[in-house]
């Protein structure tokens, strides 16, 4: 019914876009394809792949492994997709906010030894701390970046150099270990849960963007202040007030992946928490099929891209690569897909297509087809 | 004027054939073009006839689906722009594209700077730039910065830079549509000497009267089709604006304004101004009143703050003094916001720089003003999104594939429309236009003024700004005339006609025979 009503505003100059460029132009494409790729080599290498056994009473293999080792940057990559959407630009301190959260949370429970098999506060006290402290860290981004308008780069510089600093005056210097097995809870496992709490925590912020995205119309406005900030404002948005959203959301999140971080290995290490996960999520988001100049975004995208590189991770190990190799070979592999996903060769490759296309097909019998 | 002198030459651009899609759209037809050496000629059509997409396969920005080319009796096949100046076809956009921060001569030898040893000449480079644009009669300084100049003398030297490179045929994209008179006949003065020497020029541009001024061909298109080719002398004005919209328009000039301003006697004005200013810089203070049901005309020449001035009201620019009525309430405008949740409208005078979202859908565009308006946690729903998207297409006969489609791909007049849906979605009482028939084909001209009075009659108030002066007079009961960014006057009912406006505008004698 709406076809016929839209056929009649077209007229019969139009055509239906072909299934196969649409798809060729579809960024995410090539993730995807990647993605694939690596499953596929791994279920010919690994016969195990797809085995899920229960250890200690937990989903154990490798699907749960790379869920598993995904979720902290699944989690941090969410706000840093809405930070690139509103500015253009990216967060670098999303690492050191990180071991901010984690330390300020530490610093509730610990005691004087450094070690808590008691805490201090209540837990979920030290959680809410951390997470303000979090959220103070990216209000500063944003402060920064909305109010006096240094690029975000530049401005995320600061916390970037200056966080792990911060974190480990927080907890004076030292690294505090959290004997206390409830800890665990948030990073492991919930005692009678099967699957990894950090699994389900991903999911539920993946769950949590996408409805603030959705549901509300800050998505739309993000999207609209990142295209055109000029025209944003004439039709009465404030961007600054979003800018400064984007990156107060982008620092809890960095919280709470800080928090899931330091409770899966039961402390605080200031200098390793969350290291440099900035560029794994900046990746993710790129390889995500979503535009680093900002505005249009899509949170599946930036999804997808985390999985990818997390299961080019996986699978390098499994592989044997050397961990001081593994750096090299993820590079060639992401060289590849930004290649194939570029402009330049797309159009190199339409050419190719339409070279082939015009070569078997008469031309009145394409423009027939085309009717 | 030697306006047929060379009128006989043989063509020597020879497009046949010419075949372009792209995804839901077939951009041209079958479309036939002949240039010849010596001649201005017009290329003419609604918003989405092809033009621009027939001039770029000719230089090569976009390849073709089917036809030829043939330059002096040869096939060619042109790949890039690159390619095109190889060939000697050279083209100048609506909007400049040279450096603003580089000097005059940098900006006409960029990419081909004469050399000494590896390194600029850059004495040479000046040296030649200072003859070209003596030749060209160009009054530039080649050492001084581009954007020291008017952008009609900007678009000069893009004409000289193109020139520059051995150019036989030249295409003119809407170089025109922000110039004033004055300007405008200085790039017509340009045109005819090359004309003269030789080379043929494809004139884009919406304005009628440039069209019979200065051109010895036009050719038609409409829908991506060839509509024909005719010599200007024998093809009217009328017969040319049938041709381009396909049916007959009704005649413009029946479009009635009630101008008795005396019905606004004792009526509360919806907004009043009171020394309203935004700083010296944009617009002296200024009063003014607007009431319920009229069109109001702000003209003057371009900088004049006639643009100023409605974004004062808009809060677009915050104002700095003086004082804001609306509905006779005192109420402060700090930014648009304000000014919208009072009922007002701003469509700004630049459509792509402060209009569009390129990369969202009609849809998004046409919601966002109203989205934004009620805030972020009460999100549209989206059938009802989808329900106004579809509502003003209709309304406004809004050409687009569907309302996901990115508002990009319209055509110009389509995407004003959906901006112009864009605010009436909001149910404004007092809208501003500034400019919303710039660089649009006629007939959707027309559609605008049309809705710009019924709107009027819907008791609405309408602050509206063209460079057409015919446009304002047909559609405005009142105007106001501005000047190096003062308000000098009001005209109404008796004095509302084109000499009198030009002299308000100019200055001089009759300067305040107004209200």
């Amino acid at each position: 019914m709406k076809m016929g009503l839209f056929n009649d505003r077209k007229g019969p100059a139009m055509l239906s876009p072909s299934a196969g460029k649409k798809l060729l132009n579809n960024r995410l494409i090539f993730s995807l394809l990647v993605l694939m790729v690596v499953v596929v080599q791994n279920i010919i290498t690994t016969p195990n792949f797809f085995e899920i056994t229960m250890t200690n009473g937990l989903l154990s293999g490798y699907i749960p492994n790379i869920l598993d080792e995904a979720s902290e940057l699944i989690i941090v990559t969410m706000g840093m997709t809405l930070v690139i959407a509103a500015s253009g630009g990216v967060d670098l301190s999303v690492g050191p906010i990180m071991a901010i959260a984690a330390s300020f949370c530490g610093l509730l429970l610990n005691g004087s030894e450094y070690r808590t098999d008691v805490y201090h506060s209540p837990y979920f006290l030290a959680i809410l701390f951390g997470l303000v402290g979090a959220a103070l860290c990216g209000a500063f981004n944003g402060f920064l970046v909305s109010r006096l308008k240094i690029q975000p780069m530049i401005a995320t510089l600061i916390l970037f150099t200056a966080g792990r600093s911060i974190a480990k005056q927080i907890t004076h210097g030292q690294t505090i270990y959290i004997m206390n097995p409830t800890y665990k809870w948030l990073g492991v496992q919930i005692p009678g849960i099967p699957i990894r709490t950090t699994i389900l925590v991903s999911i539920a912020i993946v769950i949590l963007v996408v409805l603030l995205v959705k549901l509300t119309s800050l998505g739309l406005y993000i999207q609209s202040v990142g295209i055109n900030g000029s025209a944003a404002r004439l039709v009465g948005l404030n961007s600054r007030v979003i800018k400064f959203m984007a990156f107060v959301i982008c620092g809890i999140l960095a919280g709470v992946a800080g928090l899931v971080s330091s409770s899966s290995v039961g402390s605080v290490n200031s200098g390793e928490l969350g290291l440099s996960i900035e560029m794994d999520a900046i990746l993710a988001v790129a390889l995500g099929g979503n535009n680093l100049g900002g505005g249009k975004f899509s949170i599946a995208g930036s999804v997808i891209g985390a999985y990818t590189i997390q299961a080019i991770t996986t699978t390098l190990y499994a592989m044997n690569v050397r961990a001081d190799q593994l750096n090299v070979f993820k590079a060639i592999i992401i060289i590849v897909i930004i290649v194939a996903s570029s402009e330049v060769f797309k159009e190199k490759v339409n050419r190719l297509f339409r070279h082939i296309t015009k070569k078997n097909v008469p031309v009145g019998g394409l423009s027939d087809e085309r009717q | 004027m030697s306006k047929t002198k060379n009128l006989q030459n043989p063509p020597s651009v020879i497009m046949t054939g010419i075949g372009k899609s792209f995804p839901g759209v077939r951009a041209l037809n079958q479309v036939d073009f002949k240039l010849r050496r010596g001649e201005i000629h017009a290329l003419m059509g609604e918003n989405g006839a092809g033009k621009s997409t027939l001039v770029k396969v000719l230089t090569g920005v976009y390849p073709m689906d089917e036809g030829k080319v043939r330059l002096d009796g040869v096939p060619v096949v042109i790949r890039s722009p690159q390619d095109a100046q190889k060939h000697g076809i050279s083209t100048v956009y609506q909007e400049v594209n040279l450096c603003p921060n580089l000097s005059v001569a940098e900006n006409l030898f960029l990419g081909r700077e004469p050399r000494s040893m590896g390194l600029i000449d850059w004495r040479k480079m000046n040296l030649k730039a200072s003859e070209l644009l003596q030749k060209l009669n160009i009054s530039a300084n080649p050492t001084a910065q581009l954007d020291s100049y008017s952008i009609a003398i900007q678009q000069m030297i893009a004409i000289a830079r193109a020139i520059n490179t051995e150019c036989a045929f030249l295409i003119l994209d809407e170089p025109t549509s922000s110039l004033d008179a004055d300007e405008v006949n200085k790039i017509f003065t340009l045109m005819r000497q090359l004309r003269d020497n030789g080379v043929g020029i494809i004139f884009i541009t919406h304005f009628l009267e440039q069209v019979y001024e200065i051109c010895d061909r036009i050719t038609v298109l409409r829908n991506g089709e060839l509509v024909g080719e005719y010599e200007v002398d024998k093809l009217s004005r009328f017969e040319l604006v049938t041709k381009m919209m396909g049916k007959e328009i009704e005649n413009l000039s029946e479009l009635s304004v009630d101008r008795d301003e005396s019905r606004f006697q004792g009526e509360e004005p919806i907004i009043e101004a009171r020394a309203l200013s935004s700083g010296s810089k944009k617009v002296a203070p200024f009063d003014l009143k607007m009431y319920r049901g009229e069109v109001v005309g702000f003209s003057g020449l371009l900088g004049s703050g006639r643009s100023e001035l409605v974004r004062t009201v808009y809060g677009a620019d915050k104002p700095v003094q003086g004082q804001f009525f609306i509905r006779g309430k005192n109420v402060r405008i700090r930014k648009p916001l304000d000014a919208m949740k009072q009922g007002m409208a701003y469509l700004p005078e630049d459509r792509k720089v402060d209009g569009i979202f390129p990369e969202l859908s009609v849809r998004e565009n046409i919601i966002i003003a109203l989205q934004a308006k009620t805030g972020m946690f009460k999100r549209i729903r989206r059938k009802e999104m989808e329900k106004y998207a579809d509502q003003y297409i209709d309304l406004l006969n809004i050409k687009t594939a569907n309302i996901e489609t990115p508002i990009k791909s319209l055509s110009g007049g389509n995407q004003q429309k959906v901006i112009l849906a864009r605010w009436l979605l909001t149910n404004p009482e007092f809208m501003i236009l500034d400019e919303p028939t710039r660089g649009i084909d006629v007939g959707t001209k027309t559609e605008i003024q049309r809705l710009i009075l019924k709107l009027a009659s819907e008791n609405k108030s309408i602050a509206f700004i063209s460079s057409e002066m015919d446009e304002m007079i047909r559609t405005c009961s009142r105007m106001v005339v501005m000047r190096d960014r003062h308000k000098v006057g009001e005209l109404t009912q008796g004095n509302l006609d084109q000499s009198t406006i030009i002299r308000t505008i100019a200055g001089g004698d009759n300067e305040d025979g107004a209200v």
